[in-house]
């Protein structure tokens, strides 16, 4: 309940600042998770910083001179000031980012978006699907409940990776491998002999987690084919259709309902979504011109 | 001491099937283990084996040239390997080896195709095991072709 009340009074303080403004941040620290993939922590270059962060939530990323982009928080670990943000060098503005120094600064504005309905998940068991660096939005949400256990039953990560090349969170990997209480699966496209882990789609992970179907919350993020199949796979193994939560990814600008580039069916994804339960997005997780 | 029939009924291929078809075809049954590293078989071998697999890690690998061999999916405990035991010309289509210590009970194809000619429904039984089997693993391949972690996000 003092929960709630927390997340009300950050959402009253985040309508009175100005939306569009980006406040300034210094990039820390960077470190490069695999070939075209970096993490970077911001920290804010004066006192204003923007309000905490919820797990499944996004900040939209300023580079100076080149564009913004959305990008999900990765870590909320440390609960300072400091933002920690995962891209992948897929265009034009997340190539300036990935090609940051320390101390170089960003704009930031956010945070924006729904979160991971982590209340609907206590007392029940959980299983995390990720594909890709789909594991970015879900590694906070990961933190949240390694840092409060007893609230949550059993815990299955399933992460699928194109190769093992591509994998990434690898201290956080050997971290959750080691945990007692952690469930945690990986599996890759394809892989050369030095892997002796599985090799093949995350789905058939399902296999391997443990839970009571009726009891279970599943928490999906990756590519949007991965994830009609992780949906199916869950719902195959009897999860309720309505414990079934998937970020979805969308071209946003704003990030704030007004441009309408994310519009999907009646829904902005950067406003309503990321994160949407399955009911809310089936009829249009197939629908091509979405 | 379990035998080849115990073994078989807690496979989950084998669930649906009778204890007179587990009966009939534990004949062609034989325990077999593994060493990691070890090649169970190699592409272009006669199948002469369905490979119910009970614990273990084996790997379906292809020789890609000057870079080893590619794992396109490993099986475990509870899946099978070598369906072509079944489908002419019983020629195997990938290489099987073990990653980890693994244990199989090995139904010799000769042994099985002959006893799927005198019983139909145990044919049937095993075809249609077989095709769901197949067709999942063709799913899942056409999902892995897509290669869905590509650059796009």
């Amino acid at each position: 309940m003092a929960q709630e009340s927390d997340h009300a009074e950050v959402n009253r303080q985040s309508l009175q600042r100005d939306i569009w403004l980006p406040l300034l941040y210094t990039v820390k620290e960077k470190k490069t998770e695999n070939r075209g993939i970096v993490t970077l922590t911001l920290a804010p270059s004066a006192e204003e910083a923007i309000e905490p962060m919820e797990p499944g939530q996004f900040n939209m990323l300023y580079a100076f001179g080149i564009g913004e982009i959305p990008i999900s928080i990765s870590s909320l670990w440390n609960l300072q000031s400091t933002l920690v943000h995962t891209i992948q060098d897929v265009g034009a503005v997340s190539k300036a980012f990935c090609d940051l120094s320390t101390g170089d600064q960003v704009g930031v504005r956010g945070p924006y978006g729904t979160r991971w309905p982590l209340n609907k998940a206590k007392n029940k068991d959980v299983i995390i699907l990720a594909g890709g660096v789909g594991m970015v939005p879900l590694r906070p949400l990961i933190e949240r409940i390694l840092n409060d256990r007893s609230r949550y039953g059993k815990l299955n990560v399933l992460f699928g990776a194109r190769s093992p090349e591509n994998i990434i969170f690898h201290q956080d990997i050997i971290s959750w491998q080691a945990d007692p209480t952690l469930n945690f699966q990986i599996t890759v496209d394809h892989a050369y002999s030095n892997w002796r882990g599985h090799v093949g789609v995350v789905t058939y992970l399902i296999e391997e987690a443990n839970f009571d179907p009726e009891n279970t919350i599943a928490f999906i993020c990756g590519p949007e084919i991965m994830m009609r199949y992780a949906v199916h796979a869950c719902l195959d193994a009897n999860v309720p259709t309505d414990h079934i939560f998937l970020s979805i990814e969308r071209n946003m600008k704003c990030a704030t309902g007004f441009c309408g580039h994310c519009q999907y069916g009646p829904f902005f994804v950067c406003k309503d979504g990321a994160v949407f339960s399955y009911p809310q997005v089936k009829i249009y997780l197939n629908i091509a011109e979405l | 001491m379990k035998t080849i029939k115990d073994l078989l009924t807690e496979h989950k291929f084998f669930h649906e099937m009778t204890p007179e078809m587990l009966e009939f075809i534990a004949g062609c049954g034989k325990n077999m283990h593994f060493n990691p590293g070890e090649f169970i078989g190699k592409q272009g071998d006669p199948a002469d084996f369905l490979y119910v697999i009970r614990e273990g890690n084996i790997a379906l690998q292809l020789v890609q040239p000057t870079q080893g061999s590619l794992t396109i999916r490993s099986l475990r405990g509870g899946e099978i390997a070598g369906f072509s035991w079944i489908i002419p010309p019983y020629r195997l289509q990938f290489d099987l080896r073990a990653v980890e210590h693994s244990s199989v009970v090995a139904l010799d194809g000769t042994c099985l195709r002959k006893k799927c000619e005198e019983d139909y429904k145990l044919g049937y039984y095993l075809m249609k095991q077989s095709a769901t089997v197949m067709t999942q693993r063709l799913v899942d391949t056409r999902i892995q072709l897509l290669d869905i972690y590509g650059a796009r996000v």
